[in-house]
């Protein structure tokens, strides 16, 4: 693992004392910034050669009452040039929740604002829209904080509610706008996979300026993480990105474990990497079937959905369930394999390239398809950075991004892939960069069922992380009773706090995770890949067509239930 | 009653019957030909291989909550379903489905109305369909309905110049609007002695030309724009249900079968293919010529659905840039050429 | 003109179906659910302005504009076409002049950018 040097706090020697000062973290350093110093330190991270911090991958609030400065805003960044890892803490007052805006310094940091107002009441002085985001107008109070009773209710009208009604800036003439035309594209439209809204004003065909809205499908997951025992939180992380909810479950159990200090035997990991890359397979081809059909190509969407359908049969076998899988468990998995989980895999790698190469031949020449994906709602390698984006639409704008490949968890530094690069950040890139990584996915996977599978439990042996066998739940007294507690109290997770990620479908999904050692998460943020992705949807747009817009959102692989939790 | 009165009526039956059965054909043809191509079974239930599907659609279009939005224009809100399928209808009353024949010993034409303007009338009736698609996006005052419109608009009359073009092209040999003057044309004689004399042999562009503005003109992807359902909900009809829906249904298949009938008839020899005896008893006569006609416009249809399921679609400018710019010149050289062809004595 | 006949009779029978279907779908339907139903279709959204409300962009103008002008010259070459024959070598030498200034025309609407779309 690539060792996080970060050159200490001499770089900021014009601040006044005391305003940066520098912990270690359980995963990553820690500066615990004043915010008064937050815009500066800010910019010299992103500009100063000796730390490059180009890429803002979350920001969040965190709430604790007990404390004199009640609320913290958590940065976490990433410096590409030199792979180093850093979180930024910004305590503020709870009387005076005010902090510099970052959107002059990392664009991404737009929507993530916006949230950590809604959430937590944070203000972010410069910013140029802090609406709601994820709750509605009406709504009153801010979530999660920690003294927001989740059983009020609000009763929310259409009254009071925003309407946007993007223009586009510059002097116009008033003929220009009366030819306008403002227009919902969803939520309930064919196109909008998800639920959410792009208001965009049209001239003809051409979107001048667009808005996007979402919040439709938010379940405020934090705050239900929050009440729930770290192995409840489980079925909750399903439902984030829900074509490939194996990866999820994944990522947040490694995240805990990682907390608790304790390691998933080698044969959960062994069949969590294959169900895995099977997930990140199926994901691809929804996202590229989806975004096919969106451009009227609608028989590649059957093509795609064929070994989808192939593949939830594998995970029917693993765990019962299909879509909301939940099939790890802390400290290791669900069940063990059932005993033709080889044979299965072995199947699959033999039938998925069959329709992933029909679809190759039906589309990937075709001079419509490439007319209409070439060169559309293209962004360069920089912008995508600013943006925050990660993962396979930020590697089709050329950067060699992949957290399989900078941070090899798992088993990843033993097997041989390759992480494809492409230059175009177009929709024609990131349909070929999804095609590419399905091959690649199968290759680790191929790699992986030729080391066979390593033998021994499927879960850690610990009676306070893994559940006794039912067996012996029912007939000894010692099993019963560890079966009691961890039904009861939950595990128990030590207090201290940790970001891990794993490279999801979409791009890094991490998992920021504070305990207090009550038992339950004291705090849970999920880093979504989609919602810096989506965030930057308006800009994209800006000039291209209704056509182009539609072609664009399905080839981001915007998934709803990821981007608003 | 007369032998040509007696004819007459039995061919307007004849077409009516066949017209009105298009639409339930096609869309169990589509739906099971989608589906093969597409790899899963598609309606397999109501009835045997599910062909009495289009039969329960048609009930439940019946039953359907009819919405009439209410900021719409109303009579025009009605008007474009009724011209969504009465022009497309009438369109087949100048098309020949066989040689002349001798019924009770009188000369009968295959065909419903044998007027001069023969394909001068189709053209017209046929291009009416444009605004069906514009009244009804137009009225319905909704923005995804008028976006559809003008799209339709813009994309209908920009092909309708390429059509319209390769068309005149294949008429200039023949030097009549009559199509059944075509089609007599393209039975006698052969081309290099062997192939038979259809105007597609030497007119393959006019031929690609046509067929390409043909899929426009129908709104068939790779051109449906007016509906692109992933963009515009369902472009045009969004406001439209139950049986007013059912009407926009009919006339796009019934559109295919028009204009799949002209490529037959102007490029293809229409009722006429070689080999076939067209001599007998005036019934067996009419049959062949019917059949063969009738296979020929099914090839057609078979390719405008092959075609649907293997396309994307084109963005609205790519749309316009291939008419304007490569069918455009491509049809005035073909008509250049083949004028050139003509009085040179090659055709 | 009585060869006009048949058409009519064709037109009289589609109408007569089109009525039919209509008035039976009026008999059977369901009533319908009220105000919210028939707002127009915007996504779930109640629409801010309606469609109507607007221009369309003038760019769409431009083309039915440029359609009229080539399809008065396509007018021109059916009676031509039809009349080949007879006209001959001169009224092929005339056609060519014809098309040879619409060409012209063409190539200055493309090189004035009118057929480039946005």
């Amino acid at each position: 693992m690539p060792t996080a040097t970060i050159p200490a706090p001499p770089l900021l020697d014009s601040l006044p004392e005391g305003s940066v000062e520098v912990v270690e973290g359980l995963d990553q350093p820690t500066w615990i910034v004043r915010r008064d110093a937050l815009a500066q330190v800010a910019r010299q991270l992103r500009d100063d050669p000796e730390t490059q911090f180009d890429l803002l991958l979350d920001l969040c609030g965190v709430d604790y009452p007990d404390r004199d400065e009640r609320f913290e805003a958590v940065y976490h960044l990433y410096s590409l040039p030199r792979a180093a890892r850093l979180r930024l803490k910004v305590p503020v007052l709870e009387d005076d929740p005010v902090l510099p805006s970052l959107i002059d310094v990392w664009t991404a940091a737009d929507w993530f604002e916006r949230e950590a107002w809604d959430m937590f009441g944070l203000r972010f002085e410069g910013h140029p829209n802090l609406r709601r985001i994820l709750t509605h107008e009406a709504f009153q109070g801010h979530p999660l904080r920690k003294d927001y009773d989740p059983a009020r209710r609000w009763i929310l009208t259409e009254d009071k509610i925003y309407k946007p009604n993007p223009q586009p800036t510059g002097s116009e003439s008033v003929d220009d706008m009366f030819e306008r035309m403002t227009i919902n594209i969803g939520p309930s439209h064919p196109a909008m996979h998800g639920t959410f809204r792009v208001v965009a004003t049209l001239d003809g065909e051409v979107i001048v300026a667009s808005e996007v809205e979402i919040g439709y499908l938010h379940r405020c997951f934090e705050k239900m993480a929050e009440t729930h025992t770290w192995q409840q939180v489980i079925p909750y992380t399903d439902r984030l990105n829900y074509c490939s909810s194996f990866i999820n479950n994944v990522a947040y159990c490694r995240t805990v474990e990682k907390l608790m200090g304790i390691e998933a035997p080698p044969r959960a990991v062994w069949a969590q990497m294959i169900l895995s890359e099977f997930s990140r397979i199926m994901d691809h081809c929804v996202c590229n079937g989806s975004t096919l059909v969106d451009t009227g190509a609608l028989t590649n969407f059957w093509y795609m959905f064929q070994p989808r359908e192939e593949i939830y049969g594998l995970l029917e076998a693993c765990c019962g369930a299909r879509l909301t899988v939940s099939a790890c468990r802390i400290g290791g998995l669900l069940e063990d394999l059932p005993p033709d989980f080889e044979a299965r895999c072995r199947h699959l790698l033999e039938t998925v390239p069959e329709f992933i190469d029909d679809v190759d031949k039906v589309v990937t020449k075709n001079r419509i398809w490439l007319d209409r994906s070439v060169g559309v709602a293209a962004i360069s390698a920089e912008e995508a950075v600013d943006h925050g984006w990660t993962g396979p639409c930020l590697r089709a704008s050329g950067v060699d991004y992949d957290v399989r490949r900078a941070y090899p968890y798992d088993l990843y530094g033993e097997v041989d892939f390759e992480v494809p690069v492409f230059q175009g950040g177009d929709v024609f890139d990131r349909y070929r960069m999804r095609m590419e990584e399905i091959h690649q996915s199968l290759s680790i996977i191929r790699q992986l069922l030729d080391r066979g599978m390593p033998d021994g439990p499927y879960i850690v042996d610990d009676p306070h992380v893994a559940l006794p066998p039912k067996e012996d739940a029912y007939n000894q007294m010692e099993a019963m009773i560890y079966h009691f507690k961890l039904i009861m109290d939950g595990i128990q997770v030590p207090p201290g706090e940790l970001y891990h990620m794993v490279e999801g479908a979409n791009g890094e999904l991490g998992f920021y995770v504070i305990s207090d050692g009550s038992g339950k998460p004291y705090r849970i943020k999920v880093r979504p890949p989609c919602f810096p992705i989506m965030a930057s949807f308006s800009h994209l747009m800006q000039g291209g067509t209704i056509s182009d817009a539609i072609a664009t959102l399905g080839g981001l692989n915007i998934i709803a239930g990821e981007l608003e939790r | 009653m007369s032998v040509a009165l007696a004819a007459m009526l039995a061919k307007i039956g004849l077409w009516v019957a066949v017209l009105l059965a298009v639409t339930p054909v096609m869309a169990w043809v589509e739906r099971r030909g989608s589906a093969m191509i597409q790899d899963r079974l598609g309606p397999n239930r109501v009835g045997p291989l599910g062909l009495l599907q289009a039969l329960a659609d048609a009930v439940k279009f019946l039953f359907k909550e009819d919405l009439t939005p209410s900021a719409a224009d109303k009579p025009l809100y009605y008007l474009a379903p009724a011209l969504a399928v009465v022009p497309a209808l009438t369109t087949f009353v100048v098309l020949p489905f066989g040689p002349e024949i001798e019924v009770g010993g009188e000369t009968v034409k295959l065909l419903v109305a044998d007027v001069e303007s023969g394909v001068l009338l189709f053209l017209a009736l046929a291009s009416l369909g444009v605004y069906t698609l514009v009244l009804a996006g137009y009225s319905s005052n909704n923005k995804y309905s008028l976006l559809g419109s003008v799209r339709a608009a813009a994309q209908m009359i920009s092909y309708e110049l390429a059509l319209t073009l390769s068309v005149v092209a294949a008429l200039v040999p023949v030097g009549s609007f009559r199509l059944d003057e075509v089609v007599l044309y393209q039975v006698e004689g052969t081309w290099l002695g062997f192939l038979p004399h259809w105007n597609v042999f030497p007119q393959f562009l006019g031929f690609l030309i046509f067929l390409v503005a043909a899929f426009a003109e129908t709104n068939r992807l790779p051109f449906d724009l007016p509906e692109a359902e992933s963009e515009l909900v369902a472009g045009y009809h969004t406001e439209y249900s139950s049986m007013k829906f059912a009407l926009f249904f009919m006339g796009e298949y019934m559109a295919m079968a028009t204009l799949s009938a002209l490529a037959a008839t102007l490029f293809f020899g229409g009722w006429h293919f070689p080999g076939i005896d067209y001599t007998g008893h005036w019934a067996i006569v009419a049959l062949k010529g019917f059949s063969v006609l009738f296979a020929k416009v099914a090839a057609f249809m078979l390719l405008f659905v092959w075609v649907r399921w293997t396309f994307p679609r084109f963005r609205f400018d790519q749309l316009l840039r291939l008419g304007w710019k490569v069918l455009l010149p491509l049809a005035i050289l073909n008509l250049v050429v083949i004028a050139a062809l003509t009085i040179g004595g090659v055709l | 003109m009585a060869n006009y006949l048949p058409i009519l009779v064709f037109i009289l029978v589609a109408v007569l179906f089109l009525a039919a279907s209509l008035i039976a779908a009026r008999l059977l339907r369901d009533a319908g659910m009220g105000r919210t139903n028939r707002e127009p279709y915007e996504c779930g959204n109640e629409p801010e302005t309606l469609a109507l409300d607007h221009r369309f962009s003038i760019r769409y103008y431009l083309i039915a504009v440029l359609f009229v002008i080539f399809d008065v010259e396509t007018v021109f070459l059916f009676p031509w076409a039809v009349m080949f024959d007879q006209l001959a070598l001169f009224g092929f030498i005339e056609m060519m002049i014809f098309i040879a200034i619409l060409v012209v025309g063409y190539i200055y609407v493309w090189k004035r950018g009118a057929l480039n779309w946005a």
